[in-house]
Protein backbone atom coordinates (compact mmCIF):
# COMPACT_ATOMS: atom_id res chain seq x y z
CA UNK A 1 0.00 0.00 0.00
CA UNK A 2 2.76 2.35 0.96
CA UNK A 3 5.00 1.87 -2.32
CA UNK A 4 3.11 3.32 -4.64
CA UNK A 5 3.08 7.26 -5.34
CA UNK A 6 -0.13 7.34 -5.26
CA UNK A 7 -0.45 7.16 -1.85
CA UNK A 8 1.85 9.49 -0.53
CA UNK A 9 0.58 11.96 -2.79
CA UNK A 10 -3.07 11.45 -2.35
CA UNK A 11 -2.37 11.00 1.47
CA UNK A 12 -0.15 13.29 2.55
CA UNK A 13 -1.72 16.21 0.21
CA UNK A 14 0.76 17.58 -1.78
CA UNK A 15 -1.16 18.39 -4.20
CA UNK A 16 -2.95 21.94 -4.16
CA UNK A 17 -6.24 20.65 -5.02
CA UNK A 18 -6.25 17.71 -2.27
CA UNK A 19 -5.15 20.07 0.25
CA UNK A 20 -8.37 21.64 -0.37
CA UNK A 21 -10.46 18.99 -0.12
CA UNK A 22 -9.11 17.55 3.29
CA UNK A 23 -9.42 20.51 5.26
CA UNK A 24 -6.32 20.38 6.80
CA UNK A 25 -7.00 23.91 7.65
CA UNK A 26 -8.14 23.40 11.02
CA UNK A 27 -4.89 21.84 12.15
CA UNK A 28 -3.05 24.84 11.88
CA UNK A 29 -5.59 26.95 13.24
CA UNK A 30 -5.06 24.72 16.66
CA UNK A 31 -1.16 24.44 16.11
CA UNK A 32 -1.21 28.32 15.84
CA UNK A 33 -3.66 28.43 19.35
CA UNK A 34 -1.64 26.56 20.89
CA UNK A 35 1.17 28.28 20.24
CA UNK A 36 0.10 31.56 20.86
CA UNK A 37 -1.44 30.03 24.26
CA UNK A 38 2.33 29.11 25.02
CA UNK A 39 3.50 32.27 24.14
CA UNK A 40 0.82 33.96 26.52
CA UNK A 41 2.56 32.26 29.39
CA UNK A 42 6.04 33.10 28.59
CA UNK A 43 5.24 36.96 28.38
CA UNK A 44 2.81 36.78 31.46
CA UNK A 45 5.48 35.17 33.77
CA UNK A 46 8.65 36.16 32.57
CA UNK A 47 7.58 39.16 31.27
CA UNK A 48 4.87 40.84 33.38
CA UNK A 49 5.06 38.76 36.67
CA UNK A 50 1.60 37.43 36.38
CA UNK A 51 2.49 34.73 38.89
CA UNK A 52 -0.44 34.96 41.31
CA UNK A 53 -2.82 35.61 38.50
CA UNK A 54 -1.75 32.20 36.65
CA UNK A 55 -1.11 30.31 39.87
CA UNK A 56 -4.44 31.15 41.61
CA UNK A 57 -7.18 32.96 39.92
CA UNK A 58 -6.62 30.75 36.51
CA UNK A 59 -6.47 27.53 38.44
CA UNK A 60 -9.93 28.51 40.57
CA UNK A 61 -11.95 30.22 37.44
CA UNK A 62 -10.81 26.63 35.47
CA UNK A 63 -12.33 24.57 38.69
CA UNK A 64 -15.20 27.03 38.63
CA UNK A 65 -16.57 26.60 35.31
CA UNK A 66 -15.75 23.11 34.87
CA UNK A 67 -17.96 22.08 37.72
CA UNK A 68 -20.72 24.66 36.92
CA UNK A 69 -20.71 23.85 33.16
CA UNK A 70 -20.57 20.18 33.42
CA UNK A 71 -24.03 20.02 35.54
CA UNK A 72 -25.21 22.46 33.45
CA UNK A 73 -24.73 20.56 30.36
CA UNK A 74 -26.05 17.45 32.50
CA UNK A 75 -28.82 18.93 33.69
CA UNK A 76 -29.44 20.65 30.34
CA UNK A 77 -29.80 16.94 28.70
CA UNK A 78 -31.84 15.73 31.63
CA UNK A 79 -35.05 18.00 30.46
CA UNK A 80 -35.01 15.88 27.33
CA UNK A 81 -37.54 13.37 27.52
CA UNK A 82 -36.11 10.00 26.18
CA UNK A 83 -39.85 8.46 25.27
CA UNK A 84 -39.20 5.24 23.37
CA UNK A 85 -36.18 2.82 23.38
CA UNK A 86 -33.92 2.90 20.57
CA UNK A 87 -31.27 1.18 21.76
CA UNK A 88 -28.40 0.12 19.84
CA UNK A 89 -28.00 -3.01 18.80
CA UNK A 90 -26.11 -5.99 17.80
CA UNK A 91 -27.35 -9.32 19.56
CA UNK A 92 -30.68 -11.70 19.57
CA UNK A 93 -33.43 -9.89 20.99
CA UNK A 94 -35.20 -11.53 23.70
CA UNK A 95 -38.50 -13.20 22.43
CA UNK A 96 -39.37 -16.67 22.66
CA UNK A 97 -38.28 -19.36 25.52
CA UNK A 98 -36.30 -21.74 22.98
CA UNK A 99 -34.35 -18.73 21.19
CA UNK A 100 -31.20 -17.91 22.93
CA UNK A 101 -31.30 -13.93 23.71
CA UNK A 102 -28.22 -12.26 24.08
CA UNK A 103 -28.41 -9.89 27.37
CA UNK A 104 -25.18 -7.67 26.66
CA UNK A 105 -25.48 -7.54 22.60
CA UNK A 106 -29.22 -6.55 23.18
CA UNK A 107 -30.21 -5.98 26.69
CA UNK A 108 -33.49 -6.71 28.29
CA UNK A 109 -32.88 -6.28 31.80
CA UNK A 110 -31.20 -3.52 33.92
CA UNK A 111 -28.27 -5.75 35.01
CA UNK A 112 -28.14 -6.29 30.99
CA UNK A 113 -27.63 -2.79 30.21
CA UNK A 114 -24.97 -2.27 32.99
CA UNK A 115 -22.85 -4.99 32.32
CA UNK A 116 -23.11 -3.30 28.53
CA UNK A 117 -22.41 -0.02 29.55
CA UNK A 118 -19.19 -1.35 31.50
CA UNK A 119 -17.91 -3.05 28.74
CA UNK A 120 -17.93 -0.16 26.50
CA UNK A 121 -16.25 2.15 29.27
CA UNK A 122 -13.87 -0.26 30.23
CA UNK A 123 -12.67 -1.86 28.04
CA UNK A 124 -14.11 0.49 24.93
CA UNK A 125 -15.58 -2.71 23.25
CA UNK A 126 -17.46 -0.67 20.56
CA UNK A 127 -14.14 0.16 18.91
CA UNK A 128 -13.36 -3.10 18.43
CA UNK A 129 -16.65 -3.75 15.78
CA UNK A 130 -14.50 -1.57 13.58
CA UNK A 131 -13.34 -2.66 10.16
CA UNK A 132 -11.48 -0.79 7.43
CA UNK A 133 -12.06 -1.53 4.19
CA UNK A 134 -9.71 -2.73 1.54
CA UNK A 135 -10.42 -2.73 -1.86
CA UNK A 136 -7.93 -5.85 -3.30
CA UNK A 137 -8.26 -6.78 -7.11
CA UNK A 138 -10.45 -4.68 -9.17
CA UNK A 139 -13.78 -5.86 -8.17
CA UNK A 140 -13.05 -7.39 -5.04
CA UNK A 141 -14.26 -5.20 -1.34
CA UNK A 142 -12.67 -6.51 1.78
CA UNK A 143 -13.84 -6.06 4.88
CA UNK A 144 -11.09 -6.30 7.78
CA UNK A 145 -10.72 -5.51 11.63
CA UNK A 146 -9.11 -2.70 12.39
CA UNK A 147 -8.65 -3.02 16.10
CA UNK A 148 -5.66 0.12 15.81
CA UNK A 149 -7.69 2.72 16.75
CA UNK A 150 -9.47 0.27 19.99
CA UNK A 151 -5.43 0.19 20.94
CA UNK A 152 -4.44 3.86 20.64
CA UNK A 153 -7.88 4.94 22.61
CA UNK A 154 -7.38 2.34 25.23
CA UNK A 155 -3.75 3.29 25.76
CA UNK A 156 -4.34 6.47 26.15
CA UNK A 157 -7.66 6.50 28.28
CA UNK A 158 -5.75 4.03 30.91
CA UNK A 159 -2.50 6.19 31.20
CA UNK A 160 -4.50 9.15 31.89
CA UNK A 161 -6.41 7.56 34.35
CA UNK A 162 -3.27 6.28 36.32
CA UNK A 163 -1.41 9.55 35.84
CA UNK A 164 -4.09 11.48 37.50
CA UNK A 165 -4.33 9.10 40.48
CA UNK A 166 -0.83 9.50 40.95
CA UNK A 167 -1.25 13.15 40.61
CA UNK A 168 -3.55 12.64 43.71
CA UNK A 169 -0.19 12.45 45.92
CA UNK A 170 -0.11 16.29 45.60
CA UNK A 171 -3.73 17.07 46.86
CA UNK A 172 -3.69 14.06 49.80
CA UNK A 173 -2.45 14.29 53.12
CA UNK A 174 -1.66 11.68 53.97
CA UNK A 175 -0.93 9.84 50.91
CA UNK A 176 -3.02 6.65 50.61
CA UNK A 177 -1.49 3.62 50.59
CA UNK A 178 -3.14 2.76 47.19
CA UNK A 179 -1.01 5.93 45.62
CA UNK A 180 2.26 4.72 46.79
CA UNK A 181 1.82 1.24 45.61
CA UNK A 182 0.37 2.34 42.18
CA UNK A 183 3.19 5.16 41.60
CA UNK A 184 5.73 1.95 42.77
CA UNK A 185 4.09 -0.20 39.94
CA UNK A 186 4.47 2.36 37.43
CA UNK A 187 7.98 2.50 37.72
CA UNK A 188 9.11 -0.90 38.50
CA UNK A 189 10.85 -1.03 35.42
CA UNK A 190 13.57 1.36 36.54
CA UNK A 191 16.33 0.59 39.15
CA UNK A 192 16.14 1.42 42.41
CA UNK A 193 15.21 5.10 41.59
CA UNK A 194 12.43 5.83 38.97
CA UNK A 195 12.99 8.19 36.16
CA UNK A 196 10.42 8.03 33.75
CA UNK A 197 6.84 5.99 34.34
CA UNK A 198 5.43 3.46 31.92
CA UNK A 199 2.39 5.38 31.57
CA UNK A 200 4.17 8.45 30.47
CA UNK A 201 6.06 6.57 28.00
CA UNK A 202 2.62 4.76 26.36
CA UNK A 203 0.46 7.94 26.76
CA UNK A 204 3.32 9.58 24.56
CA UNK A 205 3.02 6.74 21.91
CA UNK A 206 -1.09 6.93 22.37
CA UNK A 207 -1.18 10.26 22.02
CA UNK A 208 1.24 10.41 19.10
CA UNK A 209 -0.98 7.88 16.77
CA UNK A 210 -4.21 9.74 17.92
CA UNK A 211 -2.82 12.72 16.43
CA UNK A 212 -0.95 11.18 13.35
CA UNK A 213 -3.86 9.28 12.59
CA UNK A 214 -6.20 12.28 11.83
CA UNK A 215 -3.01 13.59 9.36
CA UNK A 216 -2.70 10.65 7.72
CA UNK A 217 -5.58 8.66 6.53
CA UNK A 218 -7.85 11.29 4.10
CA UNK A 219 -11.26 9.76 5.52
CA UNK A 220 -9.84 10.70 8.79
CA UNK A 221 -8.72 14.08 8.53
CA UNK A 222 -12.04 14.78 6.07
CA UNK A 223 -13.76 14.78 9.13
CA UNK A 224 -11.69 16.09 11.47
CA UNK A 225 -12.46 19.81 13.26
CA UNK A 226 -9.77 21.84 14.91
CA UNK A 227 -11.59 20.91 17.55
CA UNK A 228 -10.69 17.47 17.62
CA UNK A 229 -6.39 18.58 17.29
CA UNK A 230 -6.94 21.45 19.85
CA UNK A 231 -7.77 18.94 22.28
CA UNK A 232 -4.71 15.90 21.54
CA UNK A 233 -2.13 18.90 21.13
CA UNK A 234 -3.53 20.46 24.70
CA UNK A 235 -3.31 17.05 26.22
CA UNK A 236 0.05 16.52 24.22
CA UNK A 237 1.39 19.91 25.69
CA UNK A 238 0.28 18.81 29.56
CA UNK A 239 2.37 15.31 28.96
CA UNK A 240 5.25 16.89 27.71
CA UNK A 241 5.39 19.58 30.03
CA UNK A 242 5.13 17.17 32.68
CA UNK A 243 7.71 14.71 31.69
CA UNK A 244 10.27 17.36 31.40
CA UNK A 245 9.43 18.77 34.57
CA UNK A 246 10.38 15.43 35.65
CA UNK A 247 13.50 13.86 33.56
CA UNK A 248 15.46 17.30 32.68
CA UNK A 249 14.01 21.21 34.04
CA UNK A 250 13.18 19.66 37.81
CA UNK A 251 10.45 21.73 40.02
CA UNK A 252 10.58 21.43 43.94
CA UNK A 253 8.07 18.84 44.69
CA UNK A 254 7.18 19.67 48.13
CA UNK A 255 6.63 23.27 47.67
CA UNK A 256 4.03 22.10 44.64
CA UNK A 257 1.91 20.44 46.85
CA UNK A 258 2.31 23.29 49.70
CA UNK A 259 0.88 25.75 47.12
CA UNK A 260 -2.00 22.71 46.01
CA UNK A 261 -2.95 22.32 49.96
CA UNK A 262 -3.11 25.55 50.09
CA UNK A 263 -4.94 25.97 47.32
CA UNK A 264 -7.87 23.21 48.94
CA UNK A 265 -8.15 24.63 51.99
CA UNK A 266 -9.16 28.56 49.76
CA UNK A 267 -5.64 30.04 51.29
CA UNK A 268 -3.52 30.57 48.64
CA UNK A 269 -0.27 31.37 47.91
CA UNK A 270 1.74 31.00 44.60
CA UNK A 271 4.18 28.10 44.67
CA UNK A 272 8.03 28.52 44.78
CA UNK A 273 11.05 27.48 43.29
CA UNK A 274 8.91 26.10 40.16
CA UNK A 275 10.29 26.81 36.46
CA UNK A 276 8.13 27.82 33.73
CA UNK A 277 6.93 24.75 32.60
CA UNK A 278 5.63 24.25 35.74
CA UNK A 279 3.15 27.37 34.75
CA UNK A 280 2.27 26.13 31.04
CA UNK A 281 1.79 22.97 32.48
CA UNK A 282 -0.61 24.17 34.69
CA UNK A 283 -1.89 26.63 32.48
CA UNK A 284 -3.00 23.92 29.69
CA UNK A 285 -4.52 21.79 32.43
CA UNK A 286 -6.78 25.44 33.53
CA UNK A 287 -7.55 25.57 29.93
CA UNK A 288 -8.12 22.13 29.22
CA UNK A 289 -10.60 21.75 32.65
CA UNK A 290 -12.62 25.11 31.99
CA UNK A 291 -12.69 24.00 27.79
CA UNK A 292 -14.02 20.49 29.17
CA UNK A 293 -17.92 21.76 29.39
CA UNK A 294 -17.60 23.24 26.13
CA UNK A 295 -16.01 20.94 24.08
CA UNK A 296 -15.85 16.95 22.82
CA UNK A 297 -14.80 15.93 26.36
CA UNK A 298 -18.24 15.81 27.70
CA UNK A 299 -18.33 12.07 25.98
CA UNK A 300 -17.38 11.30 29.36
CA UNK A 301 -20.51 11.81 31.49
CA UNK A 302 -22.32 11.73 27.99
CA UNK A 303 -21.80 7.68 27.86
CA UNK A 304 -24.17 7.44 30.84
CA UNK A 305 -26.86 9.73 29.40
CA UNK A 306 -26.80 8.45 25.65
CA UNK A 307 -30.27 6.53 24.82
CA UNK A 308 -28.52 4.05 22.14
CA UNK A 309 -26.53 2.59 24.89
CA UNK A 310 -28.37 3.12 28.46
CA UNK A 311 -32.06 1.48 27.10
CA UNK A 312 -33.26 -2.23 27.35
CA UNK A 313 -34.35 -3.50 24.19
CA UNK A 314 -38.09 -4.31 25.44
CA UNK A 315 -39.87 -2.21 23.22
CA UNK A 316 -41.68 -5.17 22.26
CA UNK A 317 -42.48 -6.90 25.94
CA UNK A 318 -43.30 -3.64 27.30
CA UNK A 319 -45.70 -0.64 26.73
CA UNK A 320 -43.79 2.13 26.30
CA UNK A 321 -45.99 5.57 27.02
CA UNK A 322 -45.02 8.91 25.31
CA UNK A 323 -44.51 11.16 27.98
CA UNK A 324 -45.82 14.34 25.75
CA UNK A 325 -48.34 12.69 24.71
CA UNK A 326 -51.37 14.74 24.67
CA UNK A 327 -55.23 14.40 23.48
CA UNK A 328 -55.05 13.96 19.64
CA UNK A 329 -57.98 15.53 17.70
CA UNK A 330 -59.61 12.47 15.72
CA UNK A 331 -62.58 12.08 13.62
CA UNK A 332 -63.50 8.29 13.30
CA UNK A 333 -65.42 6.96 10.83
CA UNK A 334 -68.47 6.49 12.25
CA UNK A 335 -68.57 10.48 13.18
CA UNK A 336 -67.70 10.61 9.56
CA UNK A 337 -70.86 8.50 8.36
CA UNK A 338 -73.31 10.23 11.10
CA UNK A 339 -71.97 13.68 9.69
CA UNK A 340 -72.09 12.57 5.73
CA UNK A 341 -75.01 10.21 6.03
CA UNK A 342 -77.30 11.58 3.57
CA UNK A 343 -75.65 12.89 1.10
CA UNK A 344 -73.60 9.28 1.11
CA UNK A 345 -77.29 7.48 0.56
CA UNK A 346 -78.07 10.11 -2.10
CA UNK A 347 -75.18 9.57 -4.60
CA UNK A 348 -75.72 5.05 -3.31
CA UNK A 349 -72.45 4.68 -1.30
CA UNK A 350 -72.54 2.02 1.02
CA UNK A 351 -73.16 2.88 4.16
CA UNK A 352 -72.26 0.49 7.62
CA UNK A 353 -75.45 1.87 9.75
CA UNK A 354 -78.60 2.24 8.17
CA UNK B 1 -38.10 22.66 32.67
CA UNK B 2 -39.14 19.06 33.75
CA UNK B 3 -36.15 17.03 34.80
CA UNK B 4 -36.40 13.06 32.76
CA UNK B 5 -34.84 10.02 35.22
CA UNK B 6 -33.94 12.99 37.86
CA UNK B 7 -33.77 9.67 40.07
CA UNK B 8 -30.84 8.61 38.19
CA UNK B 9 -29.17 11.47 37.49
CA UNK B 10 -28.79 13.44 40.46
CA UNK B 11 -27.09 10.64 42.27
CA UNK B 12 -24.65 10.82 39.66
CA UNK B 13 -24.03 14.47 39.66
CA UNK B 14 -23.25 13.93 43.31
CA UNK B 15 -21.05 11.33 42.96
CA UNK B 16 -19.00 13.63 40.21
CA UNK B 17 -19.36 16.37 43.08
CA UNK B 18 -17.99 13.91 45.56
CA UNK B 19 -15.22 13.02 43.31
CA UNK B 20 -14.10 16.56 42.11
CA UNK B 21 -14.22 17.93 45.83
CA UNK B 22 -12.51 14.38 47.54
CA UNK B 23 -9.04 15.93 48.24
CA UNK B 24 -11.13 18.40 50.29
CA UNK B 25 -12.98 15.76 52.39
CA UNK B 26 -9.80 13.83 52.62
CA UNK B 27 -7.59 16.50 54.61
CA UNK B 28 -10.31 17.48 56.76
CA UNK B 29 -10.95 14.10 57.72
CA UNK B 30 -7.39 13.60 58.41
CA UNK B 31 -6.87 16.58 60.07
CA UNK B 32 -4.03 17.61 57.97
CA UNK B 33 -5.47 20.47 55.68
CA UNK B 34 -2.34 22.92 57.11
CA UNK B 35 0.46 20.46 57.58
CA UNK B 36 3.94 21.04 56.06
CA UNK B 37 6.92 18.83 56.38
CA UNK B 38 8.81 19.79 59.68
CA UNK B 39 12.90 19.09 59.14
CA UNK B 40 15.58 19.08 61.54
CA UNK B 41 17.78 20.50 59.72
CA UNK B 42 21.80 19.98 61.51
CA UNK B 43 22.57 23.03 63.87
CA UNK B 44 26.08 22.52 64.21
CA UNK B 45 26.52 22.66 60.13
CA UNK B 46 26.22 25.93 58.27
CA UNK B 47 25.76 24.47 54.71
CA UNK B 48 24.66 21.32 52.76
CA UNK B 49 26.66 19.64 49.80
CA UNK B 50 25.34 21.68 47.57
CA UNK B 51 23.05 24.73 47.59
CA UNK B 52 19.54 24.18 49.42
CA UNK B 53 17.57 24.72 46.25
CA UNK B 54 19.50 22.63 43.90
CA UNK B 55 19.94 19.80 47.15
CA UNK B 56 16.11 20.34 47.75
CA UNK B 57 15.11 19.09 44.29
CA UNK B 58 18.30 16.97 42.88
CA UNK B 59 19.30 14.77 45.81
CA UNK B 60 17.89 11.89 43.61
CA UNK B 61 20.46 12.40 40.89
CA UNK B 62 22.90 12.97 43.11
CA UNK B 63 22.76 10.20 45.52
CA UNK B 64 22.47 8.16 42.14
CA UNK B 65 25.67 9.48 40.76
CA UNK B 66 27.51 8.51 43.59
CA UNK B 67 26.13 5.02 43.90
CA UNK B 68 27.27 4.54 40.12
CA UNK B 69 30.35 6.58 40.88
CA UNK B 70 31.33 4.17 44.07
CA UNK B 71 30.01 0.84 42.59
CA UNK B 72 30.97 1.37 39.06
CA UNK B 73 33.99 3.44 39.28
CA UNK B 74 34.97 3.19 42.25
CA UNK B 75 35.83 6.99 42.62
CA UNK B 76 34.63 7.43 46.26
CA UNK B 77 35.55 11.68 46.65
CA UNK B 78 32.96 14.31 45.73
CA UNK B 79 34.02 17.49 44.84
CA UNK B 80 30.76 19.93 45.43
CA UNK B 81 30.46 22.74 43.23
CA UNK B 82 31.99 25.02 46.05
CA UNK B 83 35.24 22.83 45.50
CA UNK B 84 34.38 21.49 48.96
CA UNK B 85 35.45 17.78 48.98
CA UNK B 86 33.31 14.77 50.14
CA UNK B 87 33.29 11.23 50.34
CA UNK B 88 30.30 9.54 48.26
CA UNK B 89 28.52 7.70 50.98
CA UNK B 90 24.99 7.75 52.39
CA UNK B 91 25.65 6.72 55.71
CA UNK B 92 28.66 8.36 56.77
CA UNK B 93 28.27 12.01 54.55
CA UNK B 94 25.09 12.81 54.48
CA UNK B 95 23.80 10.48 57.37
CA UNK B 96 26.61 12.00 59.36
CA UNK B 97 24.94 15.86 59.39
CA UNK B 98 21.54 14.59 58.62
CA UNK B 99 21.46 12.27 61.87
CA UNK B 100 17.95 10.82 62.08
CA UNK B 101 15.81 10.31 58.53
CA UNK B 102 12.97 9.82 60.29
CA UNK B 103 13.14 13.69 61.29
CA UNK B 104 14.09 14.56 58.00
CA UNK B 105 14.04 12.60 55.16
CA UNK B 106 10.98 10.83 55.76
CA UNK B 107 9.39 14.02 56.41
CA UNK B 108 9.22 15.25 53.06
CA UNK B 109 9.20 11.65 51.76
CA UNK B 110 5.99 10.60 53.15
CA UNK B 111 4.63 14.26 52.52
CA UNK B 112 5.18 13.01 48.76
CA UNK B 113 4.44 9.73 48.56
CA UNK B 114 8.33 8.77 48.08
CA UNK B 115 9.45 5.08 49.11
CA UNK B 116 12.75 4.43 48.97
CA UNK B 117 14.44 1.08 49.52
CA UNK B 118 17.91 2.08 50.27
CA UNK B 119 16.79 1.60 53.94
CA UNK B 120 16.82 -1.90 53.95
CA UNK B 121 20.63 -1.77 53.71
CA UNK B 122 21.67 1.52 54.32
CA UNK B 123 22.15 2.16 57.85
CA UNK B 124 21.53 5.68 59.60
CA UNK B 125 23.57 6.71 62.65
CA UNK B 126 20.39 7.03 65.06
CA UNK B 127 19.54 3.58 64.15
CA UNK B 128 23.19 2.39 65.29
CA UNK B 129 22.86 4.14 68.54
CA UNK B 130 19.55 2.74 68.94
CA UNK B 131 21.09 -0.86 68.44
CA UNK B 132 23.50 -0.10 70.93
CA UNK B 133 21.74 0.48 73.70
C1 LIG C 1 28.06 18.98 56.17
C2 LIG C 1 26.81 18.52 56.66
C3 LIG C 1 25.82 18.05 55.63
C4 LIG C 1 25.97 17.01 54.77
C5 LIG C 1 27.16 16.10 54.57
C6 LIG C 1 24.73 16.90 54.04
N1 LIG C 1 23.88 17.90 54.44
FE1 LIG C 1 22.05 18.26 53.69
N2 LIG C 1 21.91 19.94 54.78
C7 LIG C 1 22.83 20.38 55.71
C8 LIG C 1 22.42 21.66 56.25
C9 LIG C 1 23.15 22.48 57.29
C10 LIG C 1 21.20 21.99 55.59
C11 LIG C 1 20.37 23.23 55.74
C12 LIG C 1 20.77 24.16 54.63
C13 LIG C 1 20.04 25.46 54.63
O1 LIG C 1 19.05 25.62 55.33
O2 LIG C 1 20.47 26.33 53.83
C14 LIG C 1 20.91 20.89 54.68
C15 LIG C 1 19.82 20.83 53.85
C16 LIG C 1 19.47 19.72 53.09
C17 LIG C 1 18.27 19.60 52.33
C18 LIG C 1 17.19 20.67 52.18
C19 LIG C 1 16.35 20.74 53.43
C20 LIG C 1 15.51 22.00 53.48
O3 LIG C 1 15.40 22.60 54.52
O4 LIG C 1 14.93 22.36 52.45
C21 LIG C 1 18.29 18.35 51.76
C22 LIG C 1 17.19 17.74 50.86
C23 LIG C 1 19.49 17.72 52.13
N3 LIG C 1 20.18 18.57 52.95
C24 LIG C 1 19.89 16.47 51.74
C25 LIG C 1 21.16 15.97 51.88
C26 LIG C 1 21.64 14.79 51.23
C27 LIG C 1 20.82 13.90 50.31
C28 LIG C 1 22.93 14.65 51.58
C29 LIG C 1 23.92 13.59 51.09
C30 LIG C 1 24.12 13.59 49.67
C31 LIG C 1 23.26 15.73 52.48
N4 LIG C 1 22.13 16.53 52.64
C32 LIG C 1 24.46 15.93 53.09
C33 LIG C 1 23.98 19.71 56.08
C34 LIG C 1 24.52 18.62 55.41
C1 LIG D 1 12.84 18.84 50.87
C2 LIG D 1 12.25 17.56 51.00
C3 LIG D 1 13.18 16.33 50.94
C4 LIG D 1 14.14 15.97 51.83
C5 LIG D 1 14.54 16.72 53.10
C6 LIG D 1 14.70 14.75 51.36
N1 LIG D 1 14.08 14.36 50.20
FE1 LIG D 1 14.55 12.74 49.08
N2 LIG D 1 13.07 13.20 47.81
C7 LIG D 1 12.25 14.28 47.89
C8 LIG D 1 11.28 14.23 46.82
C9 LIG D 1 10.17 15.24 46.56
C10 LIG D 1 11.54 13.06 46.08
C11 LIG D 1 10.76 12.51 44.88
C12 LIG D 1 11.32 12.92 43.60
C13 LIG D 1 10.46 12.40 42.47
O1 LIG D 1 9.51 11.67 42.70
O2 LIG D 1 10.82 12.76 41.37
C14 LIG D 1 12.68 12.44 46.72
C15 LIG D 1 13.27 11.28 46.27
C16 LIG D 1 14.35 10.69 46.86
C17 LIG D 1 14.96 9.49 46.37
C18 LIG D 1 14.51 8.68 45.16
C19 LIG D 1 13.55 7.63 45.61
C20 LIG D 1 12.39 7.39 44.75
O3 LIG D 1 11.87 6.28 44.86
O4 LIG D 1 11.99 8.30 44.03
C21 LIG D 1 16.00 9.20 47.23
C22 LIG D 1 16.94 8.02 47.15
C23 LIG D 1 16.03 10.23 48.25
N3 LIG D 1 15.00 11.12 47.99
C24 LIG D 1 16.92 10.28 49.29
C25 LIG D 1 16.87 11.18 50.29
C26 LIG D 1 17.70 11.13 51.49
C27 LIG D 1 18.72 10.07 51.77
C28 LIG D 1 17.33 12.18 52.25
C29 LIG D 1 17.85 12.56 53.63
C30 LIG D 1 19.25 12.82 53.72
C31 LIG D 1 16.30 12.91 51.55
N4 LIG D 1 16.04 12.27 50.37
C32 LIG D 1 15.70 14.06 52.03
C33 LIG D 1 12.26 15.27 48.83
C34 LIG D 1 13.14 15.31 49.93
C1 LIG E 1 20.29 -4.34 48.25
C2 LIG E 1 20.86 -3.50 49.27
C3 LIG E 1 20.99 -2.01 48.90
C4 LIG E 1 19.96 -1.13 48.66
C5 LIG E 1 18.46 -1.40 48.69
C6 LIG E 1 20.57 0.14 48.41
N1 LIG E 1 21.93 0.04 48.48
FE1 LIG E 1 23.24 1.53 48.17
N2 LIG E 1 24.77 0.25 48.43
C7 LIG E 1 24.66 -1.08 48.70
C8 LIG E 1 25.98 -1.68 48.74
C9 LIG E 1 26.29 -3.15 49.06
C10 LIG E 1 26.89 -0.64 48.44
C11 LIG E 1 28.40 -0.73 48.35
C12 LIG E 1 29.07 -0.14 49.55
C13 LIG E 1 30.52 0.14 49.33
O1 LIG E 1 31.07 -0.37 48.35
O2 LIG E 1 31.04 0.91 50.11
C14 LIG E 1 26.10 0.55 48.26
C15 LIG E 1 26.64 1.79 48.00
C16 LIG E 1 25.91 2.94 47.86
C17 LIG E 1 26.49 4.28 47.73
C18 LIG E 1 27.94 4.66 47.73
C19 LIG E 1 28.71 4.18 48.95
C20 LIG E 1 28.13 4.47 50.32
O3 LIG E 1 28.77 4.17 51.30
O4 LIG E 1 27.02 5.00 50.44
C21 LIG E 1 25.46 5.15 47.64
C22 LIG E 1 25.54 6.67 47.50
C23 LIG E 1 24.24 4.37 47.71
N3 LIG E 1 24.55 3.04 47.82
C24 LIG E 1 22.98 4.92 47.63
C25 LIG E 1 21.84 4.18 47.73
C26 LIG E 1 20.53 4.75 47.62
C27 LIG E 1 20.23 6.23 47.39
C28 LIG E 1 19.64 3.76 47.76
C29 LIG E 1 18.10 3.84 47.71
C30 LIG E 1 17.54 4.32 46.49
C31 LIG E 1 20.40 2.52 47.96
N4 LIG E 1 21.71 2.83 47.92
C32 LIG E 1 19.83 1.29 48.15
C33 LIG E 1 23.50 -1.79 48.93
C34 LIG E 1 22.22 -1.26 48.77
C1 LIG F 1 -5.07 16.90 33.24
C2 LIG F 1 -4.37 16.64 34.29
C3 LIG F 1 -2.88 16.35 34.25
C4 LIG F 1 -2.15 15.55 33.41
C5 LIG F 1 -2.64 14.75 32.22
C6 LIG F 1 -0.78 15.62 33.84
C7 LIG F 1 0.26 14.92 33.24
C8 LIG F 1 1.55 14.86 33.74
C9 LIG F 1 2.56 13.95 33.30
C10 LIG F 1 2.40 12.92 32.20
C11 LIG F 1 3.67 14.18 34.05
C12 LIG F 1 5.00 13.42 33.93
C13 LIG F 1 5.36 12.73 35.23
C14 LIG F 1 4.32 11.82 35.79
O1 LIG F 1 3.71 11.04 35.02
O2 LIG F 1 4.07 11.89 37.01
C15 LIG F 1 3.35 15.24 34.96
C16 LIG F 1 4.21 15.74 35.89
C17 LIG F 1 3.91 16.74 36.78
N1 LIG F 1 2.66 17.32 36.98
FE1 LIG F 1 1.01 16.93 35.93
N2 LIG F 1 -0.69 16.46 34.92
C18 LIG F 1 -1.95 16.90 35.22
C19 LIG F 1 -2.31 17.73 36.25
C20 LIG F 1 -1.42 18.34 37.14
C21 LIG F 1 -1.80 19.25 38.19
C22 LIG F 1 -3.23 19.69 38.53
C23 LIG F 1 -0.65 19.61 38.83
C24 LIG F 1 -0.55 20.56 40.01
C25 LIG F 1 -0.18 20.13 41.17
C26 LIG F 1 0.45 18.93 38.17
C27 LIG F 1 1.79 19.02 38.53
C28 LIG F 1 2.79 18.24 37.99
C29 LIG F 1 4.16 18.27 38.46
C30 LIG F 1 4.73 19.15 39.57
C31 LIG F 1 4.87 17.31 37.70
C32 LIG F 1 6.33 16.93 37.83
C33 LIG F 1 6.33 15.61 38.58
C34 LIG F 1 7.68 15.03 38.84
O3 LIG F 1 8.72 15.68 38.59
O4 LIG F 1 7.67 13.90 39.33
N3 LIG F 1 -0.06 18.17 37.14
N4 LIG F 1 2.06 15.64 34.74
Amino acid sequence: MFKTKRFWVSNFGFRASNLQGFKIMGLWYSVSAILLLTFLVVIGIEGMGLVSFFTIFIPYAALFLFVVGFLYRVLKWATSPVPFHIPTVSGQQRSLSWIKADNIDSPYTTGGVVKRLALDILLFRPLLKNEKVEMQAPQRLLFKPSVLLWFGAMAFHWSFLVILLRHLRFFLEPVPSTIVILQRVDSIFQGLIPVIYITDIIILVALGYLFVRRIIYPQVRYISLSSDYFVLLLILGIVLSGVLMRLIYKVDLVQVKEWAMAMLRLRPVAPKEVNLLFYIHLFFISLLVAYFPLSKLMHMPGIFLSPTRNLTNTSRNQRHINPWDYPVKTHTYEEYEEEFRDSMKEVGLPIEKG
Amino acid sequence: MALYDGKKIIPGLIIFLGLVSYPIWHNTVSGKTSYVPKLEIPKDKKECIEPKAYIRVNHKELLEDWRFSVVRSGVRTYQASNQKRYTMSLNRTCMECHRDRTKFCDQCHNYMGVTNKCWDCHLYPKEMEKGAK
